[in-house]
């Protein structure tokens, strides 16, 4: 008996609390989310601080998420509690093309602008995509890379990081339909290799990429996990100047392999300038002011204009610029930044 | 009939592990086979320092699971005790690599110094305890480093040359391993503690009941457990040059099936040290090898399952064949 | 006499503490609630009571038959492989021509074999543990999955496919009336029905049931085929919720369910819970995700609160559980 009304009692409390609380104001600014692949990420964070600027830039606010594991699942939870907070407009790194079409689509239906940026969604998913360098150019210019390191001619392999992953998946198609051209007939592309973009699997994978293909020159890189591996690799087993690292990486991660030798130079962009670019494209789409389609020309802050072009998946895209390029002569700089 | 009986004694001893040791064998043969490459010294070398950061945990996970408990927490630790000694180093360059090596321990002991306060004291089953600091220490691993790595350009070279740097002509994780196991199989072996261990495993309400300590011995298992997380993760980062907030998750699903492979039983009480080398070396292969054999990169995960169900399916046909023959043997 | 009373008096308070694990589920579950409503105004409204339940319901199909798998003292780490497998072939024998309903079929009958696969290694070679036959079938399962669909996706379901995932009957979920269905039905198969009473006294003391003429090949078995089949629910919803699939669906599942049986008081030494542990443990945690969710709390923090919650809520129960057992030791 007692039990039961000290049961009662508790239950009435709470449903008092409840309705106490649901009287509860709601925030007045219009509110920007970011939805990265992973958290602990530094070329995340880089990419989330720069979509904070951006819209606290314009005056509203920003939700920066990220989910522990880089799971399609993880993002779907993520969007889910977006959509129920109202917030305007929703900019993801998806991890995976697919995967997230039916929750972008209830987020769509709810009113949400919905955009992808440096790791694309399927078209259906999105309004527009912001891509940090064009895909085709990233491929060419690493095969066009490989190809001054191994001299013109020579065995290249492929790092990758899981083989699931859209971008680099991307990437590697571009590298090889670079690689028919008749200029790279003494070019052969002997393994493509994934890391998982974990680091012990990176390194066993270069380890045995070593062994097997004794005269490998050149291993492309596309991941900043794969591409430092290597680089360690390479160095711990003093093959600088035998065989090179190229590919896509982090400046801080690589700034010791590039100083040794063991990767002559590579490539990356500004993940900052990406989150800055997607705040206000997304502000953008979200006031109406463009609608994704190709042609719409909108304003980002200190980057200048940009125009949404076509994008090879079919959908549309905005294009940040060309990939940069790191070597001895700026890796100084640029390690401490990100 | 005295000699018969020793005979008995020294056949059953083996066989237990023969079954995987001729696995191992079979194995290796098989992949030299695809790629010639494999048992070469450099090669060999490269399996060992590779598998030696498991095989140090899975001493660790030895004990623990001979006292009926697991402990997955580990990935975590390695993680976080990792993050702190590199963001030490990139703080203070001039420290001394032997003092990050212990910093990194007592890092990990105070992880395993929770835990086993968790499991010992307050009864929480090892599961549950180990799954819930697993959340946390990797929730405080990310916290701590603010979501940023720490890069090979930020760590010291004489930080880095712990993994890198050689004793005595081995690689310095090799022989850090072989230091380890020997201390373990002294200390599991011939220390009245290290049987106290197995007493517990075997039976914890006799333990206790014959004056055996028997929370003391549970707590200082998962101490020892996280002071050789706790090193393993300085290693792990002196090693990839490189500290992440998201390294080794799930690492410890890989110690586990290295120690259950290598006879130790999941509901306590047994196992031998030189089944444990042998599961950690078959660990160490197929990490190595998998990629070596040069099949498509698509069917490394379903050879990887195909090969570890296999050692165990014979390692059971070999123990089953030797029960038999000890039953006949008894009989006649 | 009074002897006799006494016993009764103190099994029936022992029924009250044996009950108290699930009511301070509850307390939780309500608690949880009210803090979700004081951090974020979106919480209370029918819409995200809707939607919350979708988010972790596809995976809580796999909570009941795990509550099973524990109580009988095994352990099941291969259920996220079963799942991506029997959904990757589910949606390339779609896209080959096959009918979307046979496909659906095809998924639950993959499912089912790969359970039934489990349970018949673990019948036929005793010595293995659980542990280390659902480790080997986790990975060759993944990689079968892998070998087929490799880097590629699968997906252009016909439109009615996501009415599983995402459709409501008469505003209630369409997956939350198919979980309520499963929840009652294994409810009354583990508490009313004599093959229940088998998986509790198998988990409690195996000898004794084999030597009483209990058939406990043909309950694991059963347990085994059960937990396939669940596997493949857990496909069907999540692939509609996704509208594609892929070879790494479902990682890290297992964990997860794992928590969630050992939040709802299922104890993994075998022979002890209540169905509606575990269900409201899945609430609990769905719920708590997302309401923190709400409030954009970081991942790295919500982990630290969901593995604090398992830690504290089992520390809690262990304590009145300890005032539980000290009658029984003064009884014997």
């Amino acid at each position: 008996m007692k039990k039961r009304v000290l049961l009662m009692s508790i239950i009435i409390v709470m449903i008092a609390a409840t309705l106490f609380a649901a009287g509860v104001q709601e925030g007045a600014k219009e509110r920007h989310a970011f939805v990265f692949k992973n958290t602990g990420n530094p070329y995340g964070e880089k990419q989330m601080s720069g979509f904070e600027d951006g819209i606290v830039e314009q005056g509203f606010e920003a939700i920066l998420r990220a989910p522990d594991l880089p799971t399609a699942e993880a993002q779907i939870q993520i969007i889910e509690q977006l959509i129920s907070q109202n917030v305007t407009s929703i900019t993801i790194t998806g991890n995976d093309f697919d995967a997230l079409e039916p929750v972008m689509k209830n987020a769509m239906a709810a009113g949400i602008t919905v955009l992808s940026a440096d790791s694309a969604v399927n078209p259906a998913s999105r309004k527009t995509h912001i891509n940090q360098a064009d895909s085709e150019m990233i491929g060419r210019t690493l095969i066009r890379a490989a190809f001054d390191m191994a001299g013109g001619s020579g065995q290249i392999a492929i790092l990758s990081a899981t083989s699931q992953a859209s971008n680099q998946n991307l990437w590697i198609e571009w590298m090889k339909k670079e690689l028919e051209d008749p200029k790279y007939k003494n070019i052969q592309l002997v393994r493509v290799a994934y890391g998982d973009d974990l680091r012990d699997k990176s390194v066993a994978e270069t380890e045995a990429l070593l062994r097997t293909y004794p005269n490998l020159k050149v291993i492309i890189a596309p991941t900043t996990v794969g591409i430092a591996a290597a680089g360690k690799v390479i160095t711990d087993k003093n093959l600088q100047g035998k065989v090179f690292i190229t590919g896509l990486g982090l400046p801080s991660e690589m700034a010791e392999y590039i100083e040794n030798g063991a990767c002559p130079y590579m490539f990356l962009w500004n993940p900052i300038d990406v989150g800055y670019l997607s705040a206000y494209a997304a502000t953008a789409v979200a006031s109406g002011k463009i609608t994704g389609k190709v042609g719409d020309k909108f304003s980002a802050g200190r980057l200048g204009e940009f125009v949404v072009t076509q994008a090879s998946d079919g959908g549309t895209e905005v294009l940040l610029g060309p990939p940069f390029r790191f070597d001895p002569s700026n890796i100084a700089e640029w390690k401490t930044v990100y | 009939m005295v000699s018969d009986r020793k005979n008995l004694r020294f056949k059953t001893e083996n066989f237990r592990e023969l079954g995987l040791l001729l696995f191992i064998i079979l194995l290796s043969v098989l992949i030299q086979f695809r790629n010639p490459t494999f048992l070469t010294f450099s090669n060999i070398e490269t399996l060992l320092i590779n598998a030696s950061i498991l095989s140090i945990l899975a001493v660790g996970m030895m004990m623990v699971l001979i006292v009926r408990g697991i402990d997955l927490s580990i990935g975590s630790t390695i993680a976080f005790s990792g993050m702190i000694s590199a963001m030490t180093v990139a703080s203070y360059p001039h420290i001394h690599p032997l003092i990050s090596i212990l910093q990194g321990t007592l890092v990990g002991s105070g992880v395993g110094f929770l835990i086993g306060l968790l499991v010992a004291k307050f009864k929480v089953l090892p599961i549950i305890a180990t799954l819930g600091m697993m959340n946390v220490v990797r929730g405080f691993t990310f916290l701590v480093s603010k979501g940023r790595w720490i890069s090979a350009y930020q760590m010291s070279i004489p930080f880095k040359e712990i993994a890198t740097g050689r004793i005595l002509g081995m690689n310095t994780l090799v022989v850090i391993a072989v230091v380890i196991y020997s201390a373990f199989y002294y200390f599991i072996n011939h220390t009245r503690t290290g049987r106290q261990i197995y007493a517990v495993g075997s039976n914890p309400d006799a333990a206790e009941v014959s004056g055996i300590p028997k929370i003391r011995i549970i707590w200082m298992v998962y101490i020892l457990m996280g002071a050789l997380a706790g090193l393993a993760g300085v290693l792990w980062v002196s090693r990839f040059a490189s500290a992440q907030g998201d390294t080794a998750v799930g690492y410890e699903m890989n110690v586990i099936a290295a120690c259950v492979l290598g006879g130790i039983s999941i509901s306590g009480g047994s196992g031998k040290v030189s089944g444990l080398i042998l599961g950690a070396v078959l660990f160490g292969i197929l990490n190595n090898a998998l990629p070596l054999i040069n099949v498509s990169p698509f069917w490394q995960q379903g050879i990887q399952g195909v090969v570890i169900l296999s050692a165990v399916l014979i390692n059971v046909m070999v123990k089953r064949t030797n029960e038999r023959q000890a039953l006949r043997r008894r009989i006649i | 006499m009074a002897q006799r009373e006494l016993l009764i008096e103190r099994q029936r308070s022992m029924k009250r503490f044996i009950m108290q694990w699930e009511w301070l589920l509850l307390l939780i579950f309500m608690m949880i609630h009210v803090v979700n409503s004081f951090l974020s105004p979106y919480y209370l409204n029918f819409n995200t009571f809707i939607r919350t339940p979708m988010t972790f319901l596809d995976k809580s199909f796999l909570v009941l038959p795990m509550t099973f798998v524990i109580i009988l003292g095994n352990i099941d780490i291969s259920v996220g492989s079963t799942v991506a497998l029997s959904s990757v072939i589910m949606a390339t024998a779609y896209n080959a021509g096959v009918a979307m309903p046979l496909a659906m079929l095809l998924c639950l009958v993959v499912a089912t074999t790969c359970g039934l696969i489990n349970g018949v290694l673990m019948v036929k070679f005793k010595e293995l543990s659980a542990v280390i036959v659902t480790l080997s079938t986790m990975t060759i399962y993944r990689g079968v999955a892998y070998v087929i669909l490799e880097d590629r996706a699968a997906g252009n379901f016909p439109n009615w496919f996501s009415f599983l995932g995402w459709g409501s009957i008469a505003g209630i979920p369409f997956m939350l009336i198919m979980f309520v269905i499963c929840a009652v039905l294994f409810g009354i198969l583990l508490h009313k029905t004599t093959f229940g009473r088998k998986i509790f006294g198998i988990g409690n003391n195996k000898n004794a049931c084999i030597y009483s003429g209990i058939e406990t090949n043909r309950v694991l078995l059963w347990v085994s085929i059960l937990t396939g089949l669940m596997a493949g629910f857990t496909a069907l919803f999540l692939t509609s919720r996704m509208g594609s699939t892929r070879p790494n669906v479902a990682q890290g599942y297992e964990l997860e369910v794992i928590a969630m049986v050992v939040l709802g008081g299922v104890s993994t030494a075998g022979g002890k819970g209540k169905i509606i542990g575990p269900v409201l443990a899945i609430f609990i945690i769905g719920f708590l995700s997302y309401g923190l969710g709400l409030v954009n709390i970081s991942a790295q923090v919500l982990l630290i609160i969901i593995g604090m919650l398992l830690i504290i809520s089992t520390m809690i129960l262990n304590i009145r559980f300890k005032r539980m057992k000290k009658p029984r030791v003064l009884q014997s």
